[in-house]
């Protein structure tokens, strides 16, 4: 992955991360959302939404491709390794 | 009666369950602790979130809404909704990667391989078993009280299951599921799991609703100045609020949730897994919440809010979506359960009797046979510890929100050694001690709740007798982590919270810096903020100060965990 993908969606991440704490709706309870959710949990509602929309970008764009050809490594295969350091 | 039917269904269909899986199984601890490796992608989905699900999700969820009011949404379902699936994308899938590449079944045994070390190994070994333990305890515990709870008459009396039999119900349905079926008996049980809860929400509001006219219950509680604070956020500190986003770092971190990872067959089952997981918390925890509101608006002040949803149910459903409700909450506390129970016995097994030689004396076959013994041992000692002391549940149960804190607290070692090449085994030692130390101390400190003025009920609410409910697996642990007063009795929302009581000020008047004080609720704080963040930042300083002071693993360790391409 380049560095300005892993940059930019480092920064989507971040910015998702900080759109959590939405401060501006904090002693809002209107308007009520299709006339009965408050806004504040629409709108946490709406950011769960957001969730799953950046684990698919994250999928998409920084999926650890190299995983999919790990192989077990000759005799690991149901043991237990050896950690008698 | 329903609930009686529903736990002998379950019952049933958990010792089928065991039956094929045992027939299924082969004689070796990757076969019977991680199903052979060879989870699919839907199941996982299905297994890993049930994994994390207990009974909080839907009753405690809606009791804290009632109590709380829309925050609680906010606070612990769509932040876990980002946070989770991100650990389990970054981390869960390096895991499964490592696991599958060198045999590793826990966390532990990859941190004794990474860090060439043995005894710091059991250290962390440790602190984990210590937190995990009071967790299956209060699962148990919150079992009992439960079905003691849904098999009592809407007019009160005796419960037709008594608490002792509904400890005894859970830890025996556990017992037989895990001891025969292992992982593959505990992931397919899962399945049925899980459908019951993503099914349950949406069916409840869809009932209850037409009912009631929740557009002019909801406008009632927003227009009220007494019971606002409902449906905003306006009783809830903002560094609390954030502070919280910390705490689901802990779910990668409970050795239930490492070991789920272990067990992909392939690390494109997490793809589905980590985009469906924030929609799926968001069927659970959406319709409890707002029925939790929604409860106090239409039912007023109770006695019970864990108990809101069971009372909305009984006074707007039919009995057989109490039934389906019934089947959902055991399902709940048995299901985490079994994977508690699993994770101590693949951990005591594969860390400490197998790591300590009894690989080489037993082999394979003697090490299952241990862990089969180890489940019936340790859910015998849990019943018997869940029984004796019944009284002393609030002991469990603060240790459990503290575990949280602490598992969160146990990330940076789990980043550093995935991440950080330089890190070291006196950096991981470093951060174990500090989270071990910090629980000791805040745990000392630890406060009594603070009880709330009365208050009246809103919305012209008349008083509901219900059940006491005293505790939902970790719905009151979980409860109680919240900022303001989780009050024991009467809870009515729109009180004003206690103020917290200040420990440590720097300064004196309206200068002052509160650095420790203690939340109505008895928690501590740091300079406002709960004290996962202090333990999760000193955690990472320790790491990184210790690693850099130290010398780092041999190069031919280094280049097995990071090959150079």
């Amino acid at each position: 992955m380049k560095l300005s993908t892993k940059l930019l969606l480092t920064f989507f991440v971040l910015v998702v991360y900080a759109l959590h704490q939405d401060f501006w709706n904090w002693t809002k309870a209107e308007p009520l959302v299709f006339g009965f959710l408050p806004i504040g949990l629409a709108y946490h509602a709406g950011y769960s939404v957001l969730a799953a929309i950046t684990m698919a970008v994250l999928v998409k764009f920084a999926w650890p491709k190299h995983l999919e050809d790990v192989q077990p490594e000759p005799g690991t295969e149901n043991k237990p390794t050896d950690n008698s350091h | 009666m329903i609930p009686v039917v529903v736990i002998l269904v379950y019952l049933a269909v958990i010792a089928i369950i065991g039956g094929v899986a045992y027939r299924r199984a082969k004689s070796n601890t990757e076969d019977f602790f991680l199903a052979g490796r060879g989870v699919g992608s839907t199941v996982f989905f299905l297994s890993l979130f049930a994994t994390n699900m207990t009974a909080f999700a839907i009753l405690g969820s809606s009791g804290q809404a009632y109590r709380q009011g829309i925050g609680i949404y906010g606070l612990m379902a769509s932040s876990s909704g980002l946070v989770i699936p991100l650990t389990i994308f970054l981390i869960g899938t390096r895991l499964w990667a490592i696991g599958k590449r060198f045999g590793h079944q826990t966390q532990v045994a990859f941190f004794r391989d990474r860090w060439e070390c043995s005894g710091i190994g059991t250290v962390i070994f440790a602190l984990c078993a210590a937190m995990l333990v009071p967790y299956m305890i209060i699962s148990i515990m919150g079992g009992g009280t439960v079905l003691a709870h849904i098999s009592t008459a809407a007019g009160g009396g005796q419960p037709l299951i008594p608490y002792w039999l509904g400890c005894a119900i859970v830890a025996v349905v556990v017992t037989v599921g895990v001891f025969l079926g292992g992982m593959r008996g505990t992931v397919w049980v899962n399945i049925l799991q899980t459908t019951l809860f993503l099914l349950f929400g949406a069916v409840a509001v869809w009932v209850i609703s037409r009912h009631l006219s929740i557009s002019d219950l909801i406008s009632k509680l927003a227009g009220d100045p007494k019971t606002s604070a409902l449906v905003t956020r306006e009783k809830m500190p903002e560094r609390f609020f954030w502070s919280y986003s910390l705490i689901p770092l802990s779910s990668i971190m409970f050795p239930h949730m490492a070991i789920m990872c272990f067990s992909a067959r392939k690390v494109t089952a997490f793809k589905r897994t980590v985009v469906l997981y924030p929609l799926a918390i968001m069927m659970i925890w959406l319709p409890c919440v707002f029925l939790g509101v929604l409860g106090f608006a239409a039912l007023g002040k109770v006695s019970d809010p864990d108990g809101i949803l069971l009372l909305m149910l009984e006074q707007y459903a039919p009995a057989w979506l109490a039934g389906i409700l019934g089947a959902g909450i055991i399902s709940a506390v048995m299901g985490s359960d079994a994977h508690q129970v699993l994770a101590l016995s693949t951990m005591f097994t594969k860390d400490i009797y197998q790591h300590y030689g009894g690989a080489k004396k037993f082999g394979e076959k003697g090490a299952v046979l241990f862990a089969r013994i180890f489940i019936v041992i340790v859910t015998i000692g849990a019943f018997l510890v869940a029984l004796e002391l019944k009284d002393k549940q609030g002991i469990f149960e603060i240790a459990v929100r503290y575990a949280f804190s602490g598992f969160a607290a146990m990330a940076p070692v789990m980043v550093a050694a995935l991440f950080w090449k330089r890190s070291t085994k006196w950096g991981a030692l470093a951060s174990t001690l500090f989270v071990g130390a910090t629980l000791i101390i805040f745990g000392a400190m630890q406060g009594s709740p603070t009880p709330p003025p009365a208050a009246k009920p809103a919305v012209g609410a008349t008083t509901n007798a219900a059940p006491t409910l005293t505790a939902t697996n970790t719905a009151a642990a979980l409860a109680s982590i919240t900022a303001t007063n989780k009050p024991s009795a009467t809870n009515a929302p729109a009180a004003a919270a206690p103020k917290p009581k200040v420990i440590w000020q720097i300064g004196e008047g309206k200068g002052a810096i509160q650095v420790i004080s203690l939340a109505p609720n008895g928690d501590v704080r740091f300079l406002g903020f709960m004290t996962v963040v202090p333990m999760v930042f000193g955690s990472a300083l320790c790491m990184i100060l210790f690693s850099l002071l130290t010398r780092p693993p041999s190069e031919k360790t280094i280049e097995k965990y990071f090959p150079k391409t």
